[in-house]
């Protein structure tokens, strides 16, 4: 064999593996599960998204429901038209003209790609004041935190044109597949996959990088970079700006497999939780993302089906059990096991004690 | 607009700057002492409000009611008591790890409804006001000042005079502002800083509950009640910079003032939204915050 393709195999023998069985699970899990699955994998897209901006640059917003839910109500906008004239909730606040701001939205071509510019545009609106005034840590937290409270409630209140605390659903079909259809259901899995393995390959190029180093500077020690002549807030209001668009494009894939999008999406308690997925999974790792938004969900669905009225103590006790022993997740707990040899190739992950330093 | 309402919008608004006071001066001296955000601290403000329940529950068909007071102090108390716990097996692990330290408080904070949420139901519970805090002051002809937020604005002020006794008389507060200042000097010089630490969380904490308490004069209190303050607080908590008492004061007079106005002008939700902007707008001018402490260091 050829060497390089060897050395290639040799390296990456992991995520090939594992994106192979990502694209045969459809021949393995019942349609339900499959359609479960599905959901997760959207999260673990949100999850890179969160990575990429608390693990790498050091910045932790609590406010990536609101990004998800905004690339999700674009998606749920061209369904809904798709299958409505004039959507019901409409109706029954007496509107009886589509607004003029739902009315691009009829094209799938306009939605797509708002599901990404819409988050993306809200981060730079709120990422390039605050990142400007140097706001930083955890009062830049506090504030998204403030913008998914400010969200939900928006979002509420303008019940003729969002559908109020409903939200969207009794979507019916997508590119003229009926969305009832399990084999519509399929697809839209393949095609989740294949976005997050995109994406994956994306945020590694990213931080592999020139930029990716200038992130982890700024997380590791902003003030000195601003010493050497870079301008931290632009790289900042970027990386804001994309990990908001991945999070949109993320909810975009959400929509059309799980049939509904309400505020209850962009409330504190996601918000939070998502950051929760990276923390779990071990933040400043793309794969600990991944694990962690997966095995959290998954503990979700089965223990608020099994034991709905533990699912919180449990989700508390995760924050606060991840927090106090594992802070760098289960992704760190393993490599702990592959000890020193994760040191000597030099990656970026699996950061001792110094980065809780930094972050004071 | 007439003169009547806008009265009784600042009043109202005032008396809401009164209990986010009361939460935030916890938060402000915690985070500036700790460097610990805690999200659990609406949790306690609802634990407060439910001492006040079990206590009217346990005096029931006492027509004076003027047990009510007594649930100040009470509340305070337990709300402390359980702060001090939470500090020692929690908190004092988080010391110094901000990011970390909102996720686990906020698991707490979960874990705190959830319990609620078990012992006392999840349905909202009614505390009656006692029969003295019922009326008003017809302060001019048609706006009345009810007397119970009256009572919520006395007891605010009390708080706030009683914090300022303690932290810049008693050699307890002088501790404290030490180890805020600078905690390895603090050390050096002979302060337990862990016990300043605990006794620090502790009072912010009892400050909470009595808030909870006096929330209790306003309406039903149920397992979420804290949820409703706590992004106000932490929005006057940004507004006035971290650990200073007047800071606080402005901050609260300003959502508490600025909050109920937008939200009567506009819808509710559109008032959350511009006093949200104006928030963000206002960070532009000062950065950290109303009154900073001014320092050299460059973080």
């Amino acid at each position: 064999m050829d060497k390089k393709a060897y050395q290639f195999l040799k390296k990456n023998w992991p995520y090939i593996f594992a994106a192979i069985i990502l694209i045969l699970l459809p021949n393995l899990l019942s349609d339900f599960r499959l359609n479960l699955f599905g959901k997760f994998l959207t999260f673990a897209i949100v999850a890179i998204a969160i990575d990429l901006l608390w693990g790498y640059t050091g910045i932790l917003s609590l406010g990536h429901g609101v990004f998800f839910s905004l690339g999700a109500y674009s998606m749920a906008m061209y369904l809904k038209l798709k299958s409505e004239e004039l959507p019901d909730f409409m109706m029954w606040s007496g509107l009886t003209d589509l607004p003029w701001f739902w009315r691009p939205f009829k094209h799938f071509w306009v939605a797509l790609p708002m599901a990404i510019i819409i988050p993306a545009l809200l981060a730079i609106i709120i990422g390039f004041p605050t990142f400007r005034a140097r706001i930083k840590g955890v009062y830049f937290s506090i504030l998204t935190q403030a913008l998914a409270l400010v969200f939900s409630i928006f979002f509420i209140g303008q019940q003729p044109y969002t559908g109020g605390t409903n939200g969207m659903t009794n979507f019916q079909e997508i590119f003229g597949y009926s969305l009832s259809e399990a084999s519509t259901m399929r697809g839209l899995y393949i095609i989740t996959v294949i976005v997050l393995v995109a994406v994956f390959i994306l945020s590694r190029w990213l931080i592999s990088r020139k930029t990716g180093r200038v992130l982890v500077a700024i997380r590791d020690g902003e003030n000195r970079l601003r010493f050497l002549g870079y301008d931290p807030s632009i790289f900042k209001i970027g990386i804001f700006a994309l990990s908001a668009g991945l999070s949109g494009l993320a909810g975009a894939l959400y929509v059309p497999q799980v049939g509904i999008i309400s505020p209850s999406m962009m409330g504190i308690l996601p918000s939070v939780e998502m950051a929760i997925w990276v923390a779990v999974g071990g933040r400043g790792t793309l794969n600990g993302a991944v694990i962690g938004a997966i095995t959290v969900n998954g503990a979700k669905s089965y223990l608020s089906e099994t034991f709905p009225d533990i699912w919180l103590y449990f989700l508390g006790a995760l924050f606060i059990g991840v927090v106090l022993f594992f802070p760098a997740g289960v992704y760190g707990i393993f490599e702990r096991f592959k000890g020193k040899k994760a040191e000597e190739k030099g990656v970026l992950s699996n950061r001792g004690e110094t980065d809780y330093a930094a972050e004071k | 607009m007439p003169v009547e309402i806008i009265i009784s919008q600042i009043f109202n608004g005032l008396s809401l700057s009164s209990i986010l006071l009361m939460i935030a001066l916890g938060l402000s001296i915690t985070f500036g002492i700790m460097g610990v955000i805690n999200f659990a601290h609406g949790e306690f403000l609802m634990i407060g409000a439910y001492t006040a329940f079990i206590l009217q529950r346990f005096f029931h068909g006492q027509d004076s009611g003027y047990y009510f007071l007594l649930s100040l102090p009470l509340a305070f108390f337990v709300s402390a008591f359980i702060g001090l716990i939470v500090e020692r097996s929690i908190i004092r692990f988080l010391y110094g790890r901000p990011f970390e330290g909102m996720l686990a408080t906020w698991g707490l904070s979960l874990v705190l409804q959830q319990a609620a949420r078990n012992i006392f139901g999840a349905n909202n519970v009614e505390v009656s006001s006692p029969a003295w805090l019922n009326g008003g002051i017809e302060f001019i002809k048609g706006v009345q000042l009810p007397y119970n937020r009256l009572f919520i604005i006395a007891i605010a002020v009390i708080c706030i005079i009683g914090m300022y006794i303690y932290i810049y008389t008693s050699s307890s507060g002088r501790r404290m502002r030490a180890v805020m200042q600078n905690r390895d000097m603090a050390a050096c010089m002979g302060i337990k800083t862990r016990r300043v630490d605990s006794v620090t969380f502790a009072i912010g904490c009892g400050l909470a509950g009595i808030a909870g308490s006096v929330v209790s004069l306003l309406g039903s209190i149920g397992p979420s009640t804290g949820q409703n303050y706590i992004i106000d607080a932490f929005m006057v908590v940004v507004l006035g910079g971290v650990g200073n008492l007047s800071g606080t004061i402005a901050g609260a007079i300003m959502i508490g003032a600025v909050s109920p106005f937008f939200e009567f002008v506009t819808t509710s939700s559109m008032g959350k939204v511009i006093v949200f902007a104006l928030v963000i707008a206002f960070l532009q001018w000062r950065p950290s915050g109303l009154f900073a402490l001014k320092t050299r260091a460059l973080d």
